[in-house]
């Protein structure tokens, strides 16, 4: 019998803990396969953060070191810094990179910290439940705003990879989705790309992928998938921000 | 054993650390301990170590955190309100069982308070500042010769028992300047590291380093096993030296550079025909209980001197176990107490035995 | 020996380094030594401070509240310490920069012009080592030639220049 399909090498032999339909567990795979074809886990360690996610030092085969809330881009730092050679990696969501750890995150990025930050915005904080996120959008129905995200008390959502990009020390900010197959190989090349520029030491790398939330979104997977693309793709566009490696943009 | 130099206490702390073999260093800079961060500064490139400054002290106990995860020996340095910032921190640290040295060089609270000398940072330090059922050890050096030997032994304890160590001075011993030599650091010993999150290079299994068990009980045998490494601490490394203690009637309990202020109280008492004696816990955490419960035997009266309003004279009391009164005599704010105004208590005490 | 010293003046006019000096000489001479600062805005607002005790004995605590020389080298400084000298102490001033206005009859008082002084030798920037020098010679605390010794020490090796004119300063003030 041939084998046509296998878990990467990189992910653990673990049961995942996400809800159905969550894209958590599709942007898991892309980096296991990124790990995998670069020959990367043995030389990686990742950073668990706060969130959903907080699990993920089970699920990725590499040496793992779970952060506290927000903290995971300093956490890396430590890592990184003791260990300038290696890969590390933090995979965080928008209540930990955005809310909690936006200074972390804006001074790993400024000092161009040599580091791949994989950031999950789905616009809502899953693991408590379904509270108002930094990137909910303006008249966004969650838990803590019942009312809609109203401007007047809660301003704006903020665009992580437009922020980013605008520092000197980040070498890659590109926002990707996970919503269909064309995207998803976008996502998996732009995850690609960062682990690759941090190999080649290009400075601090952030790659955006927007989720879904399907069981705080009150929606089916396939009604999220839709509303991903109507509601938070207008604020949130698809797109290289930065990229030093490109040609013209060094 | 090097030639005797004159150094603040901050930088031969700094120096101390770079000889125990620490290579990383994560600081924000705060007075009254900002020359540590100067210090590693200047002296971390010159040993192929990294000084980095961070955005926060969040951020830097936090880096700590990662860097003692990846194997490093690596320490930070602050003093009062940075070290309450580092509380989350030092809680994960101590739950993912990560060995790390830190400096509080304590200044007056609580708030911004002020920045001179100050003890205030007592319960914080030694009653787990942070959430959880965890230990700092606190090592309390008072001179300057100390803060080197003691920062060598912190990070040994450190590797050793897989445990944050604090070195807890202040304003003054920081900023004050003594002879000092460096002894020779045997590196010979070597820790088990086998733990760390150095990448696998698929040679072994994956290693986690953690605080978060879900389950309650996974997470209650996990805190005891820690207990019983507090209980090999206090066992092994609880420090303590006493003065005048054999016939003593007051014994005064100071530690820090409080420590050396009641020792000239002391002498002057003894001048006086009083029978004083002093007790100057190293650790203040493992506190040294027994010794004090030994000398409680004998002694009529115990007086603590803080710089405080009162805190380390909890400990005390605990240790004397109500076996003679436990006086108290502190000054705050910032404010140091001079010997006369010390002795001046035990003059009054000594009218009551 | 015990003595014990504060010294004081304005930021700027090497009041820590005349400390520093009393420190390291008694190091390099065997005795027990330490120099404690003010530090903090205080330090960096304009006047500077420091308590140096040279001992035979172990120094028990490093603040001085009875010294037995106090260096103060502008007027702020002659009125704050003159309380803190012991009885039968020494309070040396640079006269040129403070109006002494003494109040105690039970310790000593010895002006220098040693700002005036120092700048006629075109040393202006010395002063605190002409007031150093009248100090070793009234105090002997040490001799000349062993903190002469001392100041190769502390002499940046980028400026050696700076230990001849240092000595010049305080033999000048020794000679007063």
């Amino acid at each position: 019998m041939s084998i046509v399909f296998e878990k990467p090498h990189a992910l653990s032999d673990v049961g995942f803990h996400y809800c159905p339909g969550c894209t958590h567990g599709i942007v898991h795979r892309l980096v296991a396969e990124v790990l995998d074809e670069l020959k990367l886990e043995g030389e990686a360690v990742g950073i668990a953060s706060v969130g959903c996610s907080v699990f993920s030092y089970n699920y990725f085969e590499c040496d793992m070191v779970q952060a506290a809330h927000g903290r995971a881009p300093a956490v890396a730092t430590g890592v990184k810094r003791a260990n300038p050679d290696k890969v590390v990696f933090t995979y965080q969501g928008d209540g930990d990179l955005l809310a909690i750890g936006t200074a972390e995150t804006i001074h790993a990025a400024t000092r161009g910290e040599n580091i791949t930050v994989v950031f999950i915005n789905n616009c809502i904080y899953g693991m408590t439940g379904g509270q108002m996120a930094p990137t909910s959008l303006v008249g966004q129905v969650t838990q803590t705003t019942p009312y809609g995200r109203k401007t007047e008390t809660q301003g704006w959502p903020i665009n992580g990879c437009e922020l980013v990009s605008q520092l000197e020390g980040t070498a890659l900010a590109q926002r990707v989705a996970v919503n269909n197959v064309k995207n998803i190989r976008e996502a998996k090349a732009a995850i690609k790309k960062a682990f690759t520029y941090q190999t080649e030491k290009k400075g601090f790398t952030f790659v955006e992928v927007l989720s879904t939330c399907p069981t705080n979104w009150g929606l089916s997977p396939q009604e999220s998938l839709k509303w991903m693309e109507e509601n938070m793709m207008p604020q949130y566009p698809l797109g290289v921000y930065k990229d030093k490696g490109a040609k013209g943009d060094e | 054993m090097s030639e005797k130099v004159l150094m603040k206490g901050n930088e031969a702390i700094a120096e101390a650390a770079i000889r125990s073999g620490c290579k990383l260093f994560f600081g924000y800079p705060i007075t009254p301990q900002t020359e540590v961060s100067a210090y590693m500064s200047k002296r971390m490139p010159q040993v192929d170590g990294l000084y980095l400054q961070a955005e926060s002290e969040v951020a830097a106990i936090n880096m700590v955190y990662g860097a003692a995860a990846a194997g490093a020996r690596v320490m930070t340095s602050s003093s009062s309100p940075g070290i309450s910032l580092k509380q989350e921190g030092l809680s994960y640290i101590a739950g993912a069982d990560l060995p790390c040295v830190i400096i509080n060089i304590v200044r007056g609270g609580p708030g911004l308070g002020g920045i001179q000398p100050a003890q205030s940072d007592y319960f914080q330090a030694t009653k787990g500042g942070g959430h959880g059922d965890y230990n700092l050890v606190v090592l309390a050096p008072s001179t300057i010769q100390e803060c080197v030997d003691l920062t060598y032994k912190a990070f040994d304890i450190a590797d050793h028992y897989r445990v944050p160590v604090m070195i807890m001075g202040d304003g003054m011993l920081g900023q004050m300047m003594e002879p000092v030599s460096f002894p020779e650091h045997d590196d010979s010993v070597s820790f088990d590291k086998s733990w760390a999150c150095d990448t696998t290079g698929m040679k072994r299994k994956k290693n986690i380093v953690n605080s978060l068990y879900i389950n309650p009980d996974e997470l209650e045998t996990l805190v005891w096993e820690r207990q019983k490494r507090y209980d090999l601490i206090t066992e092994n490394e609880t420090r303590a030296e006493s003065f005048f203690c054999d016939d003593a009637d007051i014994v005064l309990v100071a530690y820090g550079t409080i420590a050396r202020v009641a020792m000239n109280a002391v002498k002057k008492a003894r001048a006086m025909g009083i029978k004083a004696g002093l007790i100057r816990p190293i650790t203040l955490w493992p506190f040294p209980e027994q010794e004090i419960a030994d000398i409680a035997k004998t002694a009529k009266s115990f007086l603590s001197v803080e710089m405080s309003t009162g805190q380390m004279v909890y400990d005390v009391k605990l240790a004397v176990n109500g076996k003679c009164p436990v006086e108290f005599y502190g000054r705050t704010g910032g404010v140091v107490p001079v010997p006369q105004e010390i002795l001046d208590k035990i003059v009054e005490i000594s009218k009551k035995l | 020996m015990q003595k014990e010293f504060i010294i004081s003046g304005f930021g700027g006019q090497g009041i820590l380094f005349i400390g520093k000096l009393l420190a390291y000489t008694g190091m390099k001479n065997d005795y027990q030594v330490s120099w404690l600062p003010s530090y903090g805005p205080e330090m960096r607002g304009g006047t500077a401070s420091c308590n140096v005790i040279i001992s035979d004995d172990a120094i028990g605590s490093p603040l001085v509240t009875e010294a037995t020389e106090v260096i103060a080298m502008n007027g702020p400084s002659f009125v704050k310490f003159e309380k803190s000298v012991a009885k039968g102490g020494t309070l040396y001033y640079d006269s040129s920069l403070v109006q002494p206005t003494p109040t105690r009859d039970d310790i000593n008082y010895v002006g220098v012009e040693a700002t005036k002084l120092a700048t006629e030798m075109g040393m202006g920037k010395l002063a605190n080592m002409f007031l150093v020098g009248k100090v070793l010679k009234e105090s002997k605390v040490f001799e000349l030639d062993v903190v002469f010794e001392a100041l190769k020490g502390l002499v940046p090796a980028k400026k050696p220049e700076l230990y001849d004119l240092n000595k010049k300063a305080i033999e000048a003030g020794a000679n007063l």
